[in-house]
């Protein structure tokens, strides 16, 4: 049936001619039907794909205007932009400081948050909606809501401008998140592994820690990724509380290239390039995990 | 998420057991109790400390009139006591009925609502209309997949600036449009056309989560409905609407509430792209932030008294949202 069309795929060819020819196999579709689906599809990922191509493009052009006549700028393409973010900022500095800080909420997040996770996924207690409820409920927190107090706080304990104070403040969203997201895994495994380890002797916390905990790595990595990109990326409480430059995270770090006064698109252009690179390789090395661990709790429950 | 809850709260039935004696129930719900508490300490400590108690500082911010001016602080080697007021819940009544309230509070109200709805709107139909396609036998689909989701791997604050660049006077949108001989808009100077980037930017950065997701609920779906449905003759849009929608609902409910409550508090879109100026654009979270952080002096009272406003609407959303969706699973069955 597809053997006429200038597209034909092999899973189409592959189809048995047996099928009555008006209910088509699911999956496959008419070759104008199919064509559509590519143009859509292109389009789509063209719209996609344009604003990351464009801001590369710009950052080759050597001019802080250049954005605005971007056909001069296949004239005169230059790494210079790169040389003197690299090489004549605090580049480094905020790289290193936006790994630290997230890395450490990450890590922080991840183990407090493990064994309430299983904790709500298994054992009923006195608490235990109120507490599924708080932890919904932090997820909603607008900014608005901590950031005064928080920075009243952390003032108050001398911590603003410190990592100590911004990796305490995304522990208040870091940790409920991954405890939700953790206990939507746990309740994936098999309650009968736990029980084989009750018969076996184990005591609760033996059970997690030797069976539950193994067996949850992928939901753990999920986690840990999730807040990471997350805390990567964080902006108003990182504006805010990080006062000195050699403070600043990447994500405050970018924004000083563009002030009232000066606004050096160009560079701007390509700081944001050397963040996005690693970021998206590293999103795109764990994407799959990602998706499996988002949609697990809901889908499986 | 919600779902998550209501399918792991029948989930307790699998651990009860015959019920024995009341002493030995007490005894043997203190052990088991014991663990769960030991557990879920560290977690019930930091919410505590960091939620719990920044919460009720902030709650109690907003019935002063506590600015940048008035609160302790120290300059230099002197420490400035606090020195605000108790004003009950004249921030409150301030912010919702007091002189200039449209402007202040109920113009960024009604944007944000519209904001929220149009945007998780078009989240959810162009990513499922994407996850549908994807989710087709055709050639190519992993490159169209890795394409489709990077507007969700490249950190926001990345791809606003690069919008930013592009909706510039000048920029290659207008460029584009003045070569199709289109009206050009100030898209980031006249308020209704920042409205319109506004949505545009962040529809773009948002679709790709709802997609990917939905790929997923979709791929759940077992395929043995879809073939008892083309046995019984359903047409595509039959198999549409009777088998894959509500195959996603659990998905989809899911997918929803986290996309409202994130459109609904989405912050670096509008701040990155209009800065603290563009008055008329601020959501009521960016607003609260300008309110605290943006200008001089610093209100806190009142940037607060918006986030617990916030907070509010949004638990109160929560609640109907479940339980619309509890009774909609119950008449469906």
């Amino acid at each position: 049936m597809s053997t006429t069309t200038e597209r034909p795929t092999p899973v189409a060819t592959a189809a048995p001619a047996a099928r009555p020819a008006r209910v088509r196999p699911r999956g496959e579709s008419s070759p104008p039907a199919r064509a559509l689906s590519h143009g859509i599809l292109i389009l789509a990922g063209l719209i996609a794909l344009f604003p990351v191509a464009w801001i590369f493009y710009v950052s080759l052009g050597p001019d802080k205007s250049d954005y605005l006549h971007a056909g001069g700028i296949l004239g005169k393409l230059t790494l210079s932009n790169y040389q003197h973010v690299l090489f004549d900022t605090d580049f480094f500095t905020w790289f290193g400081n936006a790994l630290l800080v997230s890395g450490v909420t990450t890590v922080f997040g991840v183990l407090l948050a493990a064994t309430t996770g299983y904790a709500v996924s298994r054992m009923r207690f006195p608490g235990h909606r109120p507490l599924m409820w708080s932890l919904l409920v932090t997820q909603m927190f607008p900014i608005a809501v901590l950031i005064v107090p928080m920075y009243t706080m952390l003032s108050d304990l001398g911590l603003l401008d410190s990592y100590l104070g911004l990796i305490l403040v995304y522990s208040t969203t870091t940790v409920p998140y991954c405890a939700w997201l953790l206990k939507g895994y746990f309740d994936t495994i098999p309650v009968e592994i736990d029980e084989a380890g009750r018969v076996d002797g184990l005591t609760p916390f033996g059970t997690f820690w030797r069976l539950v905990l193994p067996l949850a790595r992928p939901g753990l990595a999920v986690a840990a990724f999730y807040s990471f990109l997350t805390y990567w990326a964080e902006v108003p409480f990182a504006s805010t509380f990080m006062l000195s430059s050699d403070k600043y995270t990447l994500a405050v770090g970018l924004q000083t290239f563009v002030s009232e006064h000066d606004a050096q698109w160009n560079l701007m252009a390509a700081t944001a390039v050397l963040i996005a690179i690693p970021s998206a390789a590293f999103f795109y090395l764990v994407q799959r995990h990602l998706v499996t661990g988002l949609t697990a709790g809901a889908s499986k429950s | 998420m919600s779902v998550a809850v209501q399918g792991a709260t029948g989930k307790g039935s699998r651990e009860r057991e015959p019920r024995p004696g009341l002493l030995e129930r007490v005894k043997r719900s203190y052990a088991k109790h014991w663990y769960a508490y030991a557990m879920i300490a560290p977690v019930v400590l930091v919410l505590g400390a960091l939620v719990i108690y920044p919460l009720v500082e902030g709650i109690w911010l907003t019935l002063t009139d506590a600015n940048s001016l008035n609160v302790a602080r120290k300059i230099g080697v002197n420490e400035i006591p606090a020195s605000y007021n108790f004003v009950g819940f004249h921030n409150y009544a301030d912010i919702l009925w007091g002189p200039g309230s449209y402007d202040r509070f109920w113009s960024h109200f009604i944007w944000t609502i519209a904001w929220t709805a149009i945007c998780v709107f078009l989240h959810y139909t162009l990513g499922l209309g994407l996850a549908l396609l994807l989710n087709k036998k055709l050639r190519g689909r992993a490159v169209y997949r890795m394409l489709l989701i990077l507007p969700w791997a490249v950190p926001t604050f990345v791809t606003v600036f690069s919008w930013r660049l592009m909706l510039s006077d000048g920029g290659i949108v207008n460029g584009m449009l003045s070569s199709l001989h289109l009206p050009q808009p100030g898209w980031l100077t006249d308020p209704l056309a920042q409205k319109a980037a506004a949505i545009m930017v962040n529809t773009w950065a948002g679709v790709p989560f709802m997609m990917i997701s939905l790929l997923g609920g979709l791929q759940s779906i077992p395929a043995e409905l879809y073939e008892a449905a083309e046995m019984d003759g359903a047409t595509p849009w039959q198999r549409f609407r009777y088998v894959t929608m509500p195959g996603l609902r659990t998905v989809s409910s899911t997918v929803v509430l986290l996309g409202v409550i994130w459109t609904f508090n989405q912050f670096n879109v509008i701040f990155l792209l209009f800065g603290t100026g563009a008055p008329d654009t601020q959501l009521l979270v960016t607003w609260a932030y300008r309110l605290g952080f943006g200008q001089i002096p610093r209100d806190y009272a009142q940037s607060a008294a918006y986030g617990v406003i916030l907070l509010s609407i949004l638990i109160v959303f929560t609640a109907f949202y479940r339980r619309w969706l509890a009774r909609t699973e119950q008449a469906n069955g």
